[in-house]
């Protein structure tokens, strides 16, 4: 039987019920998914997908790095370069239209702290209430 | 949920509405299960389709789709009518009971037969069952709050449960069971369009004024609120919004009328998505942003029942992506004229947008937020907390509204049955329902690259009632068409007696049979949420 390098215990991606998934990980690849018997909302207990549904973080498809749009293709392109065409152009718009004329789209999926510092950006930074996620679908 | 997973089987009654539990939130399921197995609680199931709960079901009731607040009008009616309303409970804790009187005085069961198709003697008996509990629980999904009248669904459910003075105890409470992972997160977070954290709302001065002082950017917070997603999309295409961040969603494959969406999305002058993905959405980007899975990155997400759990990093970042959180830091500098570039218009004072961690972001969230203030990262090991939390002796909130509800006094809503926007007729004579299947998730982006998961169930198919596809001569496996007015989509056919005739059913996983492309614009005035349960559609063998 494969020993793992650690289990490392985190909270599942899939649905609102928040099961404690441990995480088998050798050589930084997630190879089993258990869950303790203590686990608040699910007592060790698991789904299809909690259980099996892991494959996509080692996914081929990941994205790797940031893609830019140029002559209408998105190739590949520097963080730095990337970064600052995103705040030039926001900026942009937040000065030709006003705040209102953007968007932010935050995440069911993503943390209390990565959506709390993204709509603080909304609110704090371009100065809109302009932001959603898919709650409602 | 006003109350906690760890007390389902603590209830003598469960009333399921407009939930697949075992499909779409497996684990509750187990414990509703055990409820019925172990303890004999009874199942009221509100549910068109004959889904597997049935099989534990007392009584499984088959309304015709969006009639649900007429059916849970007559269940009033029989509770008042009957005497089984909880009189003490009522005169103290509650207001405006005339007034529900009054809205479900002419809601006989025979009206509620009439209209919902639900024989009569199951409406009383279904209410004399959830009226003579000792304890009984109320759990939903989007069955019924997917709908133009899905708030009106909700504060039908919630009568039910203020009349029978099911609040504030063990196994009972009304309980919407969250769909994605952190979608309870996302709106405590203030990814909603009217609230701040903590649902403080935007339209408060002084709540404005204390996140204005807080974050130092000196940018004013607007007292309107800023627009839903689908008025986002609407706002694309008359050219009120230019530019839209979208992070770790994929609108044009889950959002209604996708054909419009995309319309919108392409038509943008500035679009970023942030992703782990190249999905529809990135695809038509201007800038894409690499960010990277749960099992890269520290932080928390809340579940159904009001848990702060913690996430921990596994492993480290998957190429030259990057945390999401130092994006959005990146971002925020770069924004607030602190990575050193001067814009036109530097924003003065700056917050330097750096933070020791996802721990120390937490810090700023409780620190601005009364219902939070005693959650820490390190409370959250091992077992997480339930929100409120105010203090940090606090040891967190399982049960909501034990003493007095959150606005003082529980408020009774009166309601008047509403057909759903669009019901069958000649020309579209099916009633098209969407929704999950146990095996696969959402637009499918992680299940479908998911080897084992995608070998059970490796594609989308259209399920019609039996009976049905014989009289249009279709059998399983056959491809047909279904169109509504909005779009039409192909796919192969799956016969099964589970539907009621005249229902068709679709899951949203598969981009190749996107069931998006049917639902419409329809939204509850309210929630602004799109109305996918009952879609108008017509099948065709190809």
């Amino acid at each position: 039987m494969i020993k793992p390098d650690r289990i490392v215990a985190t909270t599942c991606p899939y649905c609102g019920v928040g099961c404690v998934l441990n995480l088998h990980i050798k050589e930084d690849v997630v190879y089993r998914v258990t869950s303790p018997h203590d686990a608040p909302a699910n007592h060790g207990n698991l789904c299809v997908k909690g259980r099996f549904g892991y494959d996509f973080i080692h996914s081929k498809d990941r994205l790797t790095q940031p893609l830019m749009r140029k002559d209408g293709e998105l190739v590949p392109a520097g963080w730095d370069e990337a970064m600052g065409h995103v705040a030039e152009r926001l900026l942009e718009i937040r000065d030709k239209y006003g705040p209102d004329s953007i968007g932010f789209l935050v995440s069911a999926k993503c943390t209390n702290e990565e959506n709390y510092l993204m709509q603080k950006v909304a609110r704090g930074l371009i100065g809109t209430n302009n932001v959603d996620h898919c709650a409602r679908l | 949920m006003t109350n906690s997973i760890a007390d389902i089987h603590l209830a003598d009654v469960l009333l399921v509405t407009g939930s697949n539990t075992t499909e779409a939130h497996p684990v509750i399921s187990l414990e509703m299960k055990k409820a019925v197995r172990q303890r004999g609680a009874k199942l009221i199931l509100i549910d068109p389709r004959e889904i597997e709960l049935a099989d534990f079901a007392t009584l499984h009731l088959r309304p015709r789709s969006g009639t649900d607040v007429a059916l849970l009008n007559a269940m009033a009616h029989v509770i008042i009518g009957q005497g089984l309303a909880k009189t003490q409970f009522i005169e103290l804790r509650t207001e405006n009971f005339d007034a529900l009187k009054e809205a479900v005085k002419d809601c006989a069961p025979q009206w509620g037969e009439d209209v919902t198709g639900v024989p009569e003697k199951m409406i009383v008996e279904a209410a004399q069952v959830y009226g003579q509990a000792g304890s009984a629980a109320i759990f939903w999904a989007m069955g019924i709050t997917q709908s133009s009248h899905g708030v009106d669904n909700v504060q039908a459910l919630a009568n039910l449960a203020l009349l029978t003075g099911n609040f504030g105890k063990p196994g009972s409470g009304v309980n919407p069971l969250r769909g994605q992972n952190n979608v309870q997160g996302a709106c405590d977070m203030g990814g909603l369009p009217n609230v701040i954290t903590g649902y403080q709302p935007v339209a408060d001065e002084n709540v404005r004024a204390k996140f204005e002082n807080a974050w130092q950017t000196g940018v004013k917070i607007p007292s309107k609120p800023g627009l839903t997603v689908t008025e986002m999309m609407n706002g694309v295409l008359d050219g009120r919004i230019k530019a839209l961040y979208v992070m770790g969603e994929n609108p044009a494959l889950s959002d209604p009328n996708t054909n419009h969406v995309r319309e919108a999305l392409a038509e943008i002058e500035f679009l970023v998505s942030q992703d782990i993905f190249l999905n529809e959405t990135a695809q038509l980007a201007h800038v894409v942003l690499p960010g990277v899975s749960f099992a890269e990155k520290d932080g928390t997400f809340t579940n159904t029942e009001r848990r702060v759990q913690l996430v921990r990093a596994a492993m480290p970042v998957h190429g030259d992506a990057r945390r999401d959180l130092d994006i959005i830091c990146d971002l925020g500098q770069r924004l607030s004229g602190v990575d050193g570039k001067n814009f036109a218009d530097v924003i003065r004072p700056v917050s330097d947008w750096t933070y020791a961690g996802a721990s120390a972001v937490w810090d700023e969230i409780a620190a601005l937020t009364p219902s939070m203030a005693g959650i820490s990262h390190e409370r959250l090991n091992p077992r997480g907390i339930q929100w409120p939390c105010p203090a940090e002796d606090h040891p967190g909130t399982p049960i909501l509204h034990k003493e007095k509800f959150t606005r003082g006094l529980g408020k009774f809503t009166p309601l008047t049955f509403r057909e759903p926007a669009e019901n069958p007729d000649d020309e579209y004579p099916f009633t098209l329902n969407t929704g999950r299947i146990l095996q696969h998730w959402h637009g499918g982006t992680m299940s479908r690259r998911s080897e084992g998961l995608d070998w059970v169930v490796p594609e989308g198919e259209i399920q019609i009632n039996a009976e049905d596809g014989l009289r249009l001569r279709v059998a399983s496996g056959d491809m047909i068409r279904v169109t509504s007015r909005r779009g039409e989509v192909t796919g192969k056919a799956r016969l099964t007696d589970k539907l009621p005739r005249g229902m068709v059913f679709m899951n949203f996983h598969f981009a190749e049979v996107p069931a998006n492309a049917l639902t419409g614009d329809a939204v509850d005035p309210v929630a602004k949420i799109p109305e996918y349960k009952v879609s108008a559609v017509k099948i065709e063998r190809v």
